[in-house]
């Protein structure tokens, strides 16, 4: 109980951290919506001659387009490097010193911060959205399907973040690795593209990585494009990754902590 | 202003010299920001495997925006700097240190931000514009080849400036740094594709507020010898450069105006 309690203020914690910078939120909110002006366009153009791609019509389309851009900052789409600092400045040190697992602590941290950023950047740019084209909008129960779908979304999100990150226990300057990272995971989640819009050799590749459960099934499950025993499924696929990107991280923790070296001062 | 050139280069030189003391960290930045530029154009790919045309353009003329655009916006890059920095020199009080000293504050913010490593993006481009060209029947002559000349000075010109108003939105909004992506990597994006793809209003507000149709769409109508399906007046295709220079003056009067605006951190 005392555990929860702990992880609950921590969540309080990742959630203020943000709060504390409005001018950033609108900024965020400015860009993130000329984005999907952008792609919404261009999706559109696309739906101009033929009705559908895939199981997509041209208001599905639309409507992943401000979705994903109201999840960007959510999943934290665009990286994410404060362990990597702390690794690199030897703050970890401390913080494996502490009666607190690593792990645990960025998980209830970033499970404060995404609500501030679903609710902040994520609903002005979807209203604008929703103003000015036809989206689709869900049943109550693919609603509450959805946001299961994105907390889960935000877990296998910052499972890979920790991974990425756990690369500065063994390389000095990890920018390489990061925007590698970064670059795989934005186009096979679905954030750059709708994998439905994908050759299907690509979209097989894409299926058999994680990435798609950050983007891409939160917002099929939003337009209903899974039903019963499949939605239940595909949330299911997403969970089983959010395990096994976290187990792989407790292995790169003990392993990169093992090897640890603190200069001292 | 001989003066400030000598500066210039001089103030590039040593960022160069010092960027290429790490020469397995500089490669692998190079190699990175070419790699990853080619996900941009997987999208394109990817778009035209569901469609022959996008309004009226082909994959190859779409190729053709795209790799002068992000010739142009690379150049930029490069040249201009991203205002990565900028928005913290604001925040922390440090903008203070650019008042004093006898040089333009938009000169030394300028100068202060090369980064070799871009020239990889604009080596993608390159690539790009090569497929391109390859591939299209362009009846090329002595005006067209001129116009593939100007448009690249001209396109960096007007994105610099555009990027320059972008970033003065920090000096109001201390930590509205992300405002500038929308003026940087916005711009890219939309530049790479036809704007006769947007809904009327949007067109309007970049063509003749932003001018970011000047930037590829309006020279490149001319350079593949297509008819405007928007039915715009053919001047506006040899406008670029008089856009360019009518930026740049925007961009220096707002930038002034906004310098004045400054309030330092203080402490």
């Amino acid at each position: 109980m005392k555990a929860v309690r702990l992880d609950w203020e921590i969540a309080k914690r990742g959630w203020r951290r943000h709060a504390a910078y409005p001018w950033a939120t609108a900024a965020g909110v400015f860009t993130n919506t000329i984005f999907g002006f952008i792609q919404a366009y261009i999706l559109l153009a696309v739906f101009h001659n033929r009705p559908h791609v895939g199981n997509y019509d041209a208001s599905d389309a639309v409507t992943y387009v401000w979705l994903a851009q109201a999840l960007i900052m959510t999943v934290y789409a665009f990286g994410w490097t404060e362990l990597a600092l702390r690794i690199r400045d030897g703050s970890i040190a401390t913080d494996l010193s502490r009666p607190l697992d690593p792990q645990r602590y960025w998980l209830a941290f970033d499970l404060g911060r995404a609500p501030y950023h679903l609710i902040f950047r994520g609903v002005l740019p979807f209203l604008v959205g929703a103003l000015l084209f036809q989206l689709r909008y869900p049943s109550p129960l693919d609603l509450v399907a959805f946001f299961v779908s994105v907390v889960l979304a935000v877990v296998v999100s910052l499972g890979f973040r920790f991974l990425y990150n756990s690369a500065a226990f063994w390389f000095v300057d990890i920018r390489g690795v990061v925007t590698l990272s970064l670059t795989v995971s934005l186009f096979f989640s679905g954030m750059i593209l709708p994998l439905t819009f994908f050759p299907a050799w690509l979209r097989a590749i894409a299926h058999a990585l994680p990435f798609a459960s950050i983007v891409q099934t939160p917002i099929d499950v939003w337009l209903g494009k899974h039903h019963g025993a499949e939605l239940v499924g595909i949330l299911a696929v997403q969970a089983g990754w959010a395990l096994v990107l976290l187990g792989l991280g407790r292995v790169t923790l003990r392993l990169g902590a093992k090897k640890l070296v603190i200069q001292g001062g | 202003m001989v003066d400030s050139v000598v500066l210039w280069r001089r103030l590039v030189g040593a960022q160069i010299r010092s960027q290429l003391q790490y020469r397995t960290s500089f490669v692998l930045d190079a190699c990175s920001a070419f790699l990853i530029s080619f996900i941009d154009f997987l999208a394109v790919l990817v778009i035209f495997h569901n469609t022959k045309r996008l309004g009226v353009w082909s994959i190859r003329e779409v190729a053709f925006l795209y790799a002068m655009s992000s010739i142009s916006f690379a150049l930029t890059d490069l040249l201009v700097g991203h205002f990565d920095q900028f928005p913290q020199k604001v925040r922390d009080g440090n903008f203070d240190i650019l008042l004093v000293r006898p040089r333009g504050t938009l000169f030394q913010v300028i100068g202060s931000d090369f980064q070799l490593r871009r020239l990889g993006k604009a080596l993608q481009g390159v690539l790009v514009l090569v497929y391109a060209v390859g591939s299209l029947t362009i009846p090329w002559d002595a005006g067209r080849i001129a116009m593939l000349v100007v448009m690249i000075p001209a396109a960096i010109v007007i994105f610099g400036s555009v990027w320059t108003v972008g970033s003065c939105l920090s000096f109001w909004t201390t930590d509205g740094g992300e405002f500038t992506n929308a003026f940087t990597y916005g711009g890219n994006f939309l530049a790479q594709y036809p704007i006769d793809i947007f809904s009327s209003w949007l067109r309007r507000f970049l063509a003749y507020i932003v001018p970011l149709a000047f930037v590829c769409y309006f020279p490149s109508l001319y350079i593949l010898d297509k008819p405007d399906p928007l039915g715009l007046p053919r001047l506006l295709e040899f406008s670029s450069p008089v856009v360019a220079v009518v930026s740049l003056c925007i961009a220096g009067l707002v930038w002034r105006f906004a310098v004045r605006h400054y309030r330092s951190a203080g402490g």
